[in-house]
């Protein structure tokens, strides 16, 4: 069994790995895919950044946070509505980080500090992710705009312009330019989060949620930790929102509603929770499924989900990445030292996995 | 004054639509702890079962009071024995369970019966308060929210099986040393709870346009108040959706219906935060 | 090594804490003092209240009455992080303990806290060696046994160089050996530190006590030196259940 501080030696192997991975990737796929890939591809990398939130703040800080797509919502609004506004993308990209990160500081602080449980941090986030959609959903008509923005209710907002490099607005990044700002960004973000974790603040999160008396006991204010890391998550998927937003070109209500929340949980499900990798996987795979089962006429794409999702609570509970890398690593320990095994290795090694 | 009457009646409706909606979920989560996101797909269900059976021509006070519980109680059931008791105490993943069958659920409907929107007609016409107009159809609401409610209560106190059920829920070990089986009261909560669903779909798919994706209109509120009202179900659930009713429907009338609902949320967040147990996590902690 | 009431100023001050829950009193009007590096017993049948007046002064239950000071400062009602910071290491009746870390990375995460990495480094290795954990340093506490996960909370506790130590049935569930060098670490460590050490074993209470507060339902039945204490008559009836007037 692994430490929950990911800070020895091979996990600084396959973040190395990880990261040479993500460049390839980044520099490659323009050269491999043509533009429906590419543009597909930037989608999936604005999703990963979504599960690296979720799996962020659920999987290392202990938070159950069900309603990520509030923060993913505000980003993306934030964004656009601030991009018709002003012209320069420069601005509207740090508001859509800074716009959740400000609500999930006050909504972090009447949750934490008023010290509601677990499971209710669950439902109120849900609820609130409802109530933004409630509301962003009714603003149709022009009288709900904001400076030059029209909300356009469920209709949502077209046409809102793509990332430019600072300070020349006129010359908007072209589909392969979103890609390369998307791709580039999930990977600094990948990093930045790896980094938190490896630093004190990281390691302190995660010992609040290893054993919050302890850390408390220790000297940690568990409500605040768990604040700066609600923060955080909401800063990351609030970026997500806005390369979201550029994805399409596009945003309406539903990157508010309960399907949202419920994806990027079931990508960090799938993918593995505990990890940063695995909500990322996960993203792929689920939206590569979600694609795939909307463009056959087979079985619903809400059936399959729901099949996929029963299955793997049933089935894999642990999620994909950690039974992948629990098989490789038996494999890798099997070639290394084949030795017949002693009774009191089989015992030592058998213990909770 | 006849403002006041129009206005107190639709209170009154909003309370117990609140609590139709709510009683479901409520047995399911003060019995069991479970989170059952499914809720409103039971809900859904139950509205569909109205539909159809309208369709086939059966009356309608059986189609929308009788059949609905039984179909979606069944239902019920089923999921119980094939998901639901293989994660009893793994909370988080009970709630991923239940999230993937309320999927499941829509898009099993959607390839059955399609996208489209349907309707039942109300079967009851109008009556007057003062100059305005009032759909009779609330008064059935009333009575069956109101009805439920009391049969649930009846149920509990009075019965062996409310008894039993009690017993277990508060402590399953010393119930199964007396002889119950504490699968089989999980099995028969579970399947109870979703009749619930079952029936309030039935009654508010006359009201409500019903396609496969009309749960999650509810869920939200349905849990928010559920949490609200806290550990005991009868009179939690009571005073919860009192409260919350109240603050929807008179919101509602001041402004929109969409204000209303975020009226509604937002009280309820508010009132977790004072009160983290829930209103019967304070007050009334003995009553059922 | 000071008798009570022997200090100028006392480490630890407490006055008339009671509490209540709901309609039953667990402590009731404790008056209490502890001098600087004194060791005190605290013990009493179950439900005596020693488990509920050691939550209150660790921060983990607010009192209904009274008031606590920790040398000048007020703590009553303090928040358990803010007391830790004071420089009071707590340990727990229920280990706990970051079971998912290594024994390594709990002494660290316990040690680290505002200090520069070369020091919280040689804090590690130094409690690890006084606590005989540096074998087993790399091993995750949640699969270790009972009485080495209680060691390694205590040095958990120690790692934070604390000026006070409270320990909950440091010796619960250890055996006759872990016992001993528990005692003989206890001794130890009240050489330089004030300790508060609830516990039932009686056999440990005696290699460890001078002075022994005896609770009985909610009060403070006596305070005297361990001798006189586990030989008083009354103390012996409350352990039976004979209830003293």
């Amino acid at each position: 069994m692994n430490s929950a501080f990911p800070s020895n030696r091979a996990s600084a192997l396959g973040f190395l790995a990880t990261l040479a991975l993500g460049l390839a990737i980044l520099f490659g796929a323009p050269h491999v895919l043509d533009t429906f890939g590419l543009v597909q591809c930037t989608g999936f990398a604005a999703l990963a950044m979504f599960g690296l939130s979720q799996g962020f703040v659920w999987g290392f800080a202990g938070v159950m946070s069900f309603g990520q797509a509030a923060f993913l919502g505000l980003g993306g609004y934030a964004y656009a509505v601030s991009v018709i506004n002003m012209g320069d993308s420069s601005i509207p990209v740090l508001l859509s980080i800074l716009v959740p990160m400000a609500f999930a500081g006050l909504l972090g602080y009447f949750m934490f500090y008023g010290r509601i449980s677990d499971a209710y941090i669950g439902v109120i986030t849900l609820t609130v992710s409802v109530i933004l959609f409630q509301l962003v959903n009714a603003t149709s008509g022009s009288q709900y705009r904001i400076g030059a923005a029209e909300l356009g209710g469920f209709n949502g907002i077209p046409a809102i312009p793509a990332l430019n490099a600072p300070g020349r607005p006129d010359e908007p990044l072209d589909l392969e330019g979103v890609w390369y700002a998307a791709m580039g960004a999930l990977i600094l973000v990948y990093a930045f989060l790896r980094a938190v974790l490896a630093a004190r603040l990281g390691r302190v999160i995660v010992a609040i949620r290893e054993n919050e008396t302890r850390a408390q006991l220790i000297g940690y204010d568990p409500r605040l930790y768990k604040l700066i890391a609600f923060m955080l998550a909401a800063g990351v998927a609030g970026l997500a929102g806005c390369l979201y937003a550029n994805w399409g070109g596009f945003i309406s209500p539903t990157v508010f509603a309960l399907p949202m929340s419920a994806q990027v949980i079931i990508y960090v499900l799938v993918g593995g929770l505990g990890t940063l990798v695995g909500p990322m996987l996960g993203a792929v795979l689920i939206q590569a499924l979600i694609i795939a089962a909307g463009s056959q006429n087979l079985i619903d794409s809400n059936l399959g989900l729901g099949l996929v999702l029963v299955g793997f609570v049933l089935l894999v509970p642990q999620g994909l990445l950690p039974v992948a890398r629990g098989a490789a690593l038996r494999l890798v320990e099997r070639v290394r030292a084949p030795r017949p095994a002693k009774a009191a290795d089989t015992l030592v090694t058998e213990s909770a996995r | 004054m006849d403002l006041v009457g129009l206005l107190a009646f639709n209170v009154l409706t909003g309370i117990a639509t609140l609590i139709l909606i709510t009683l479901g979920l409520g047995v399911i989560y003060g019995m069991m702890r479970i989170i059952n996101l499914a809720h409103g797909e039971f809900m859904m269900l139950g509205a569909y079962t109205a539909v159809m059976a309208t369709g086939a021509g059966v009356n309608i006070w059986i189609a929308m009071l009788v059949l609905p519980p039984l179909v979606v109680g069944l239902i019920g059931l089923i999921l119980e024995r094939t998901v639901i008791r293989f994660l009893y105490g793994r909370m988080m993943d009970t709630m991923l369970a239940t999230w993937g069958i309320s999927l499941g659920l829509i898009g099993l409907v959607t390839t059955l019966y399609g996208n489209v929107v349907r309707g039942v007609s109300t079967p009851v016409g109008s009556f007057d308060i003062g100059r305005y107009g009032a759909s009779l159809y609330s008064l059935v609401i009333l009575v069956t929210a109101l009805s439920a409610l009391a049969a649930m209560f009846l149920l509990l106190r009075f019965t062996k099986f409310g008894l039993i059920l009690r017993a277990t829920m508060q402590n399953p070990r010393m119930a199964a040393a007396l002889g119950v089986q504490p699968s089989r009261i999980y099995m028969a909560t579970f399947a109870l709870g979703a009749a619930l669903a079952g029936l309030a779909g039935g009654v508010l798919a006359p009201i409500s346009g019903v396609s496969p994706a009309m749960g999650a209109a509810y869920i939200a509120r349905a849990f928010i108040t559920v949490l609200g009202g806290g550990p005991a179900i009868i009179t939690g659930t009571g005073l919860a959706s009192t409260l919350f009713g109240s603050i929807n429907e008179l919101v509602s009338f001041k402004t929109t219906p969409v204000i209303g609902d975020v009226a509604l949320l937002t009280a309820a967040i508010l009132l977790i935060r004072v009160l983290p147990q829930g209103i019967t996590g304070r007050y009334l902690r003995r009553s059922l | 090594m000071t008798s009570p009431g022997a200090s100028l100023r006392p480490l630890i001050a407490a006055r008339g804490v009671t509490m209540r829950f709901g309609g039953v009193t667990a402590v009731a009007d404790v008056d209490f003092t502890l001098g600087e590096v004194e060791l005190r017993c605290l013990i009493g049948p179950n439900g005596a209240g020693k488990s509920t007046f050691f939550k209150i002064l660790t921060g983990q239950l607010k009192p209904s009455e009274g008031r606590i000071r920790l040398r000048d400062t007020d703590i009553t009602g303090a928040e358990p992080h803010a007391i830790a910071r004071l420089g009071v290491g707590i340990k727990t009746q229920v280990p706990n303990v970051f079971n998912g870390l290594t024994v390594h990375e709990n002494v660290f995460v316990a040690a680290g806290r505002r200090k520069s990495a070369a020091r919280t480094r040689a804090i590690v290795e130094e409690t690890l060696t006084r606590l005989s954990l540096t074998g087993i340093a790399g091993r995750i506490v949640g699969q270790l046994a009972h009485g080495q996960r209680q060691w390694v909370e205590i040095a958990t506790v120690l790692a934070q160089e604390p000026e006070l130590i409270l320990l909950d049935e440091p010796a619960a569930g250890m055996t006759h050996d872990e016992v001993h060098r528990t005692a003989e670490l206890i001794r130890e460590i009240n050489r330089t530190h004030a300790l508060i050490v609830v516990e039932h074993d009686m056999p440990f209470i005696r290699m460890i006590a001078k002075t022994v507060t005896v609770f009985n339902q909610g009060r403070i039945l006596v305070e005297d030196t361990v001798d006189k204490v586990l030989a008083d008559p009354r103390v012996r009836d409350v352990y039976l259940g004979k209830q003293a007037a």
